[in-house]
């Protein structure tokens, strides 16, 4: 067999998407979906190192090394992909706290992010937000949010923003299917209704709300067709082409109607957070059975076999890379040092405006 | 639960789950699903259905998973479930009790570590607890209960792996009283909650220097005990408080008024407050360890103010 490199081309290919879309109060777009042999691999990689970062966050907890609440994101690494893929910088994200691999997409770097978990001066945040914290305002990521249900009416501000400021971009508010039942959401629809804003709601669907399976907290689990008065879409969250296609549809529609919900039909592999095993309200079998026959890395590995684009062993030392990648960075991010105590007073007010803050610092 | 029917409680993961902080473990099978009720994470909403189950005769506790998380339902804790009694001249009762663990954890982050006594203590019409062992936590539990008014119990993320033994039989605590944890006559401080800790553990360092601190755990936040607080006083003349609330407008605020309006010719030294900074808690170790109140601080206060 003669030598080949693995394909970096643009040609275009037409894939299936793995389901049709379902649709409410709109025309769907179609399932056949656009993609190049380089835009594939990117998708593989860039997969494959949000996941194995997630895998590594998770031995990092069970070390000690992060502590508090923390959130992982294995097995929805679609959405993040998807939507990057359809979008661009300008557009504007936030999430909630599942939010690692989200920060990844819109460019954030792995150190920033391990020296963020680990608590360092190096991190995203200074060492001061955590896991529930990670922003990218040059990339126009606003986080971030680890109160549930809050940051979607921030996201329709943003929306409102973008308007104002006649950028023609849009805003991807995402949140899960616990919090697809809070009331500021609706509160928050309405008014992006109301005012024609570009906001796209994106209800990150991974059937629990920490513990509670959603036919337990939704009258309604048809996340796609609760915005009422709003179109929604119904996507295959496990797909990253059905992902990207689906956004592109929903920033051109948000951008010229107003708002428009997405439903990513995804999974999450780890429990809610660390302090929760995942395996008391849901079976192994269940867990597994999807990673067997939905795993989204998986799926795209598929294709690009099918497609010849790599063979498995280039696939397999792209695995190896990433992991590389992974330990370096976690290394980095080990040696950066603690925040300096001074920085427990910085930031609490932008620069210029005084606040007598008494000093009862440790005496150590 | 098992003597009045009329009890139920509202909040997320309470029930199957069996509360994320096992508070209501076991509830869901003894008393079912229409008395333990898994909400939505809805706490703007799930609170409101509370303060109307109690303006119809029942008496739910309603739990925010973190009290931090209650700030969402804060119109419905104070317009409705403070001032509703007022409001209709006295024909609705709101016998609730809003409960839940808050205060400054192990790296949570900001948004999950707050002290909301700070906020609601200026909510007329509402009754705010403190508790901090398993005995007065059991005992001020059922008194909030039993309250016809709408009592808030504040719990701390840190202190339900306590373990002690406590009586099984019926007891119920005074919501409106102090406890004295350590008689002395140098100094009283004035603590509640977590804080509690970190001041016997200064005590200890004290005693070993020579004081003899009086140690208040003050537990009902709103109103204050000035009764136990002023015996107190007019004993050791000296006054510490020890807060887990931020300085500005915490309870250590409050209470440092409340003392100079009542007990002012009494005092030889002027009231010191320790309280945390006025900043988000911040994820690194060492911040956080900085924005509460250490024992070494509590120290270092006693021996100034003995001066």
């Amino acid at each position: 067999m003669a030598a080949r490199s693995i394909s970096d081309s643009t040609a275009a290919l037409t894939i299936e998407t793995s389901v049709p879309f379902t649709s409410h109060l709109v025309d769907p777009p179609s399932r056949d979906v656009t993609t190049t042999p380089a835009e594939l691999m990117t998708f593989f990689r860039d997969m494959s190192l949000m996941r194995r970062m997630e895998i590594a966050a998770d031995s990092l907890y069970k070390a000690k090394l992060i502590r508090g609440f923390c959130h992982l994101y294995d097995g929805q690494e679609a959405v993040a992909v998807g939507m990057e893929a359809a979008i661009t910088r300008n557009d504007s994200i936030i999430t909630a706290y599942r939010d690692h691999c989200t920060y990844l997409a819109r460019g954030g770097d792995l150190i920033s992010a391990f020296s963020e978990l680990m608590g360092r001066e190096a991190g995203c945040s200074r060492g001061k937000g955590g896991s529930m914290h990670f922003y990218k305002k040059d990339a126009n990521f606003y986080g971030g949010h680890g109160i549930v249900g809050a940051q979607v009416p921030l996201g329709c501000g943003l929306a409102f923003a973008q308007k104002y400021k006649k950028e023609d971009t849009a805003t991807f508010a995402l949140y899960g299917d616990g919090a697809a039942n809070q009331g500021q959401l609706f509160e928050a629809l309405n008014i992006s209704a109301l005012w024609k804003l570009p906001a796209i709601l994106v209800c990150e669907n991974n059937h629990y709300g920490m513990g509670t399976a959603e036919w337990r907290a939704a009258k309604s689990p048809a996340y796609y067709k609760r915005g009422d008065y709003v179109p929604g879409l119904k996507v295959d969250g496990m797909d990253v082409l059905a992902v990207k296609q689906a956004c592109k549809f929903a920033k051109d529609h948000a951008v010229a109607n107003g708002p428009i919900v997405l439903e990513m039909d995804t999974y999450r592999y780890h429990g809610h957070s660390m302090s929760d095993p995942g395996s008391t309200y849901r079976t192994r079998d269940e867990i597994s059975g999807v990673r067997q026959e939905r795993d989204p890395i998986e799926r795209v590995r598929k294709l690009i076999l099918a497609h010849d684009l790599a063979t498995p062993a280039e696939l397999k030392d792209i695995e190896k890379e990433i992991r590389k990648r992974v330990d370096d960075a976690i290394a980095k991010a080990k040696e950066s040092s603690m925040p300096d105590t001074s920085e427990l007073f910085t930031n609490v007010y932008k620069k210029g405006f005084g606040v007598e803050v008494s000093c009862q610092i440790c005496s150590n | 639960m098992k003597l009045d029917p009329t009890v139920c409680v509202f909040g997320e993961d309470v029930g199957h789950y069996g509360g994320s902080y096992k508070v209501t473990k076991g509830l869901a099978d003894m008393f079912g699903d229409l008395r333990v009720l898994d909400t939505p994470i809805a706490e703007n909403s799930f609170t409101g259905m509370g303060v109307g189950a109690g303006m119809k005769g029942l008496r739910p506790v309603v739990e925010g998973m973190n009290m931090g998380f209650l700030l969402l339902a804060y119109n419905q804790i104070s317009n409705n479930c403070g001032m509703l009694h007022y409001t209709s001249g006295g024909q609705f009762k709101i016998p609730v009790v809003i409960r839940g663990p808050g205060g400054v954890g192990r790296q949570l982050g900001a948004e999950h570590s707050q002290r909301l006594e700070s906020y609601f203590q200026s909510i007329p019409g509402l009754q705010m607890v403190a508790c901090s062992t398993p005995y007065n936590a059991k005992g001020l539990m059922k008194a909030a209960i039993r309250s016809e008014n709408p009592v808030v119990l504040f719990e701390h993320v840190l202190l339900y792996n306590l373990k002690e033994k406590i009586p099984d039989e019926e007891y119920v605590l005074c919501l409106e009283e102090a406890e004295m944890v350590r008689p002395g006559e140098h100094v009283t401080i004035l603590t509640y909650s977590r804080m509690r800790y970190h001041v016997m553990q200064a005590a200890k360092t004290l005693v070993d220097k020579g004081y003899d601190p009086e140690v208040i755990d003050i537990r009902s936040l709103k109103p204050f005990d000035l009764h136990t607080i002023g015996n107190s006083i007019k004993k050791t003349h000296r006054v510490l408080i020890v807060e887990e609330c931020m300085r500005t407008g915490g309870i250590g605020a409050s209470l440092r008024s409340a003392i100079i309006d009542n007990f002012w010719d009494y005092l030889d030294a002027p009231i010191m407050c320790l309280s945390s900074q006025d900043v988000p808690t911040p994820y690194a170790s060492t911040l956080e360890d900085a924005t509460v109140v250490q024992p070494a601080q509590i120290v270092a206060a006693v021996e100034q103010i003995c001066q």
